[in-house]
């Protein structure tokens, strides 16, 4: 017989961990949900947008009674629990329905706090937690006209609004001299409150309230300096209380929410809880994103898998006022061991604090202008070192990146719902915001998979994630340590620190240890395990030909009609005569259809068919040309200029000191492309500054240069250090380039790895430790002597021939 | 109106001639088609096109019964040919059987 599971509370975070465990284990538990309101399951936090008239009901509801019935899920709505009996393990509702459990989940949510004033139990005084709160304010604002609304915290603002859209004159009244006290600074509490005003809400400041005064039905307020305002609607958004009620006449040891650990289990191990009735590490929490990680983390102990931990969250707030963009996150208000970062610009609209401590960003409160919100909420919750980029941390990401990148718009509020978010996909703020609401999305990822904005460059993903945030209210990103991909929980680098622990070799010593959830992987975990493994082992771990992204299997790049392009390596840069007739002559023999010269001192072959490239390459082979690896997450090129040989403000030999690099470095493979420069002197004609790996020569020896990037976001690189030999750039080289190998996660670039790991470490392991660069430049060296084969002269011989050529060939 | 399909089932290539995880194609007068392996053995035929922008299915990384297309990464299923939600789409697929390590393809 299946095991019983009994949920109590048919909310957010209850739904959400059955969502999670039957993704899991669809088959492990007969389950029953009791809910105290008669409704399936909706999105609360939608509430505020079904007030302002924006949205229906209808239209938030995320589960719906079906769904129930197709996962065979017993659904008691309206059906409040009023006992649970630990000894007989079973629940009682109000109704007298009872249900025995084996694991019971607690997810009773929490309840508005009415503050005990005389009156408040008048007729008219309601609060803003469930749609029935909904439904009676809406019906409210048909008949009366003056609403008072008590809190001028994000609840009591987003009712006020609400309000004001349904024709109602609104004040606001709050204890304290700022808005939002608990999210905002003063200034920016100031800002919000003039763009507030300008939309017609009315406010009372520092005013606490005394009684609600009327006879059957509310009519006025009176506070304590005796003054009176009218009201025909009494709106309660001072905060909210754990409703842990039920669980504390169960004997379940309770503080100010029912006491869970880090597995979600309550003092009865057999008790799990959650949401917003419990206190975890002694934080009670009343935001959703927290939530969702307590899901994930509930749903896997439920499934037996046991391994997931909840380790509390950091959390950002956003207000869903249509019109206004205000963001924060952590400690905004610093104090004497922190510093403050600010900018503000009252006519422009502008606000942005940074509070910083340790180097580290530890709160961060935007008005105005929020998009960067989403960048200084991962810095600080990675614990990212911000002194290499203090001086433009303020201006954003896109400053920090380099202001010459892609990415127009800044302000996700003030766009159309027509202007375009994502330039790639084509896709329109409009389309964003309707997934979201309408297929009940909660995250970046959930959107990339069902609008494709921010699928392709990613450059605007921070505006995804504004408008994700403007339309929901909340910062939803995933978890800070994001897994490698859905088959797994586990990170990228615990994925990597395993195969080393454990020796791995195989993918599927991976898959067994690690407990993947799917028999083989998928697109996303195999290029990179397989990566891991060849890199951790070199000649040890059998590459797995079939793991590997299509260019890299068949040595060229795949173009959108299905054929492919042949790039020959041409060291530095520097050819000859000879080279160019071979590459004429292929290009003429293969009828191919069009020769580009690339970006990085290469020729293009395009248009080539797949079942030519062997032949093709025995062409090239023969006389003398070699595979460009340009297809490949591999050392691209190594772009150079003529320097000293023939330039007359060269320095040093930039063209011999780029074929020699390019030796060395040809056909090791790497996270991602890897792409190189020399110049001759700092007029830098290779461009290297803007490569992975860059040399500027001078006339004392040579500059190096890391982490530039020319593509999506320009990135000029950061310099490393001089030095005065040819052999000590290869050295750093080398060891540059292994460090990068080791250490960055697949499919991050040197740019962005530079950026999380910071400057400083990459100097402590190159600069610093001597011997430990050089133990990376062996490494390096030992790698290569596996890797450094041409892929172009064993197939043109008839390896892979499988690779090349149909199966079987029917009629003509 | 409706189509009537005259079957033929031919003989395309013993098991081994495709390595697990991966895919081949045949070519006929009208079409390709991608003959795919799984890491169980079992094979499946699908029209070399995928929906979205007919990338060649061919080239993409096989996973459970499932393929991801090289050119913008949809997910298609072996079984059926269709495209894993969000995305909508279908490519044509094929009977497909093995005889011994003789795979047969109806076309
Ligand atoms: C108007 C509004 C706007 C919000 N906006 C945001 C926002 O922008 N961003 C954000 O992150 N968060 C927001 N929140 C907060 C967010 O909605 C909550 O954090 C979240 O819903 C909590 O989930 P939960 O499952 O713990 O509680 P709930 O969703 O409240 O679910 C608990 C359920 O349990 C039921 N219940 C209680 N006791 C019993 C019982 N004895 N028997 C049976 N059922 C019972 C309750 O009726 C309720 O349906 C907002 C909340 C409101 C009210
Ligand atoms: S970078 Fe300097 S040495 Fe090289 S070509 Fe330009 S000017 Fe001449
Ligand atoms: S062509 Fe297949 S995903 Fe675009």
């Amino acid at each position: 017989m299946k095991e019983r599971l009994v949920l109590i509370g048919n909310g957010m975070a209850g739904v959400r961990t059955l969502e999670e465990l039957l993704k899991l284990e669809p088959n492990k538990y007969d389950i029953t949900v009791f809910g105290s309101e008669p409704h399936p399951n909706y999105n609360r936090i939608l509430l505020s947008p079904v007030l302002a008239g924006e949205k229906q009901f209808d239209e938030i509801v995320l589960n719906r009674r079906e769904w129930y019935q197709q996962h065979d899920i017993a659904l008691h709505s309206g059906s409040p629990v009023v006992e649970i009996n630990r000894v007989q393990r079973k629940v009682v509702a109000a109704n007298g329905v009872e249900a025995g459990y084996d694991r019971l989940l607690l997810a009773t949510g929490s309840s508005p706090f009415i503050i005990p004033v005389p009156g408040a139990s008048l007729e008219g005084v309601i609060s803003f937690r469930d749609i029935h709160d909904v439904e009676q304010m809406l019906a409210a604002s048909r008949q009366y006209k003056r609403a008072v609304v008590i809190g001028g915290g994000l609840l009591g603002l987003e009712a006020a609004n609400g309000l004001i859209k349904q024709g109602m004159d609104v004040s606001v009244v709050h204890l304290m001299d700022t808005l939002m006290e608990r999210q905002l600074d003063a200034a920016a509490g100031a800002m919000l409150k003039r763009s507030l005003e300008e939309n017609g809400m009315h406010f009372l400041m520092g005013a606490q309230t005394e009684a609600i005064l009327g006879d059957k039905r509310v009519e006025a307020v009176r506070f304590a300096d005796g003054s009176v305002v009218d009201a025909d609607l009494v709106v309660m958004a001072v905060g909210i209380r754990p409703n842990i009620e039920l669980a504390r006449q169960a004997g379940l040891y309770c503080e100010r929410g029912v006491v869970v650990n880090d597995t979600m289990q309550t003092y009865d191990p057999r008790i799990y809880a959650l949401g917003e009735c419990v206190q975890h590490r002694d934080t009670c929490y009343g935001l959703v994103a927290p939530l969702f990680e307590q899901a994930k983390v509930c749903a896997n102990h439920l499934a037996e898998l046991g391994y997931g931990r909840y380790e509390g969250s950091v959390t950002s707030t956003k207000l869903k006022v249509t019109g206004i963009d205000l963001f924060s996150a952590g400690d905004f208000h610093g104090d004497e061991q922190t510093e403050e970062i600010v900018f503000q610009d009252q006519a422009g609209g502008t606000y942005k604090k940074l509070v910083i401590k340790d180097n580290r960003i530890s709160g961060a409160v935007l008005y105005g202008n929020t998009v960067d919100g989403a960048w200084y909420f991962q810095l600080m919750r990675e614990g990212t070192d911000i002194s290499d980029m203090r001086e433009s941390l303020l201006f954003g990401e896109a400053a920090h990146l380099g202001s010459s990148g892609h990415g127009g718009q800044s302000k996700a509020s003030a766009m159309g719902d027509e202007a375009q978010v994502c330039d790639c996909n084509g896709v329109c703020k409009g389309d964003i915001v309707k997934a979201i609401t309408s297929e009940g999305l909660f995250t970046v990822d959930e959107v990339k998979a069902h609008t494709k904005a921010g699928a392709s460059c990613g450059s605007c993903v921070g505006l995804v994630e504004q408008i994700l945030a403007n339309t929901l209210g909340g910062d939803y990103s995933a978890p800070e340590a994001k897994p490698l991909c859905a088959c797994t929980d586990f990170t990228h680098d615990q994925v990597r620190s395993t195969i080393r622990e454990y020796e791995l070799t195989d993918k599927q010593g991976v898959f067994d240890k690690m407990d993947w959830r799917t028999p083989d992987g998928c697109h996303v975990c195999r290029p990179a395990i397989n990566y891991y493994l060849i890199s951790a082992w070199p000649g040890k771990a059998q590459d797995d030909a079939q793991s590997r992204f299509v260019n890299e299997r068949v040595h060229g790049n795949i173009q959108k009609d299905g054929t492919f392009s042949v790039i020959p390596r041409i060291l530095g840069g520097k050819t000859t005569p000879d080279e160019l007739r071979a590459i004429a002559d292929a290009a003429d023999k293969f009828n191919v259809g069009e020769v580009n010269l690339t970006g990085g001192q290469r020729i293009n072959m395009l248009g080539v068919k797949k079942e030519d490239l062997p032949a093709m390459w025995a062409f090239l082979t023969e006389r003398g040309l070699v595979s460009g690896h340009a297809y490949g997450k591999a050392l691209r090129t190594v772009k150079t200029c003529v320097g000293s040989t023939w330039c007359r403000f060269g320095t040093q030999d930039s063209t011999g000191l780029g074929i020699q690099l390019e030796e060395m470095t040809w056909a090791s493979w790497m996270p991602h492309k890897f792409k190189m420069a020399v110049s001759g002197c700092p007029r830098n004609c290779a461009e290297a500054t803007i490569k992975d790996f860059g040399v500027v020569c001078v006339d004392s020896g040579y500059e190096l240069h890391i982490g530039g990037n020319g593509g999506v976001k320009v990135r000029a690189t950061d310099v490393l250090c001089r030095v005065t030999t040819e052999e000590e750039v290869m050295e750093h080289c080398a060891a540059f380039i292994q460090l990068y190998r080791e250490e960055a996660r697949y499919l991050e670039r040197t740019a962005p790895w530079i950026e999380r790991i910071g400057l400083s470490y990459i100097k402590k392991r190159i600069l610093e430790d001597v011997d430990g660069r050089k133990a990376l430049y062996t490494r390096f060296l030992e790698s290569q002597d596996v890797a450094q084969h041409d892929p172009w002269t064993v197939r043109a011989k008839g390896a892979e021939a499988h690779e090349f050529t149909p199966i079987k060939q029917i009629g003509e | 109106m409706s189509a009537v399909m005259s079957e033929k089932w031919v003989e395309i290539g013993k098991l081994d001639e495709i390595p697990r995880l991966g895919s081949r194609v045949v070519r006929t007068a009208t079409d390709e088609i991608a003959i795919f392996r799984a890491a169980d053995d079992s094979v499946f035929a699908l029209s070399n096109r995928c929906p979205h922008k007919q990338g060649p299915l061919s080239e993409g990384i096989l996973h459970g019964h499932r393929v991801t297309c090289p050119l913008h990464n949809w997910v298609i299923e072996l079984e059926n040919g269709e495209a894993v939600a969000p995305d909508v789409g279908c490519a044509r697929s094929y009977p497909v059987r093995l005889e011994g390590e003789t795979i047969m393809l109806a076309i």
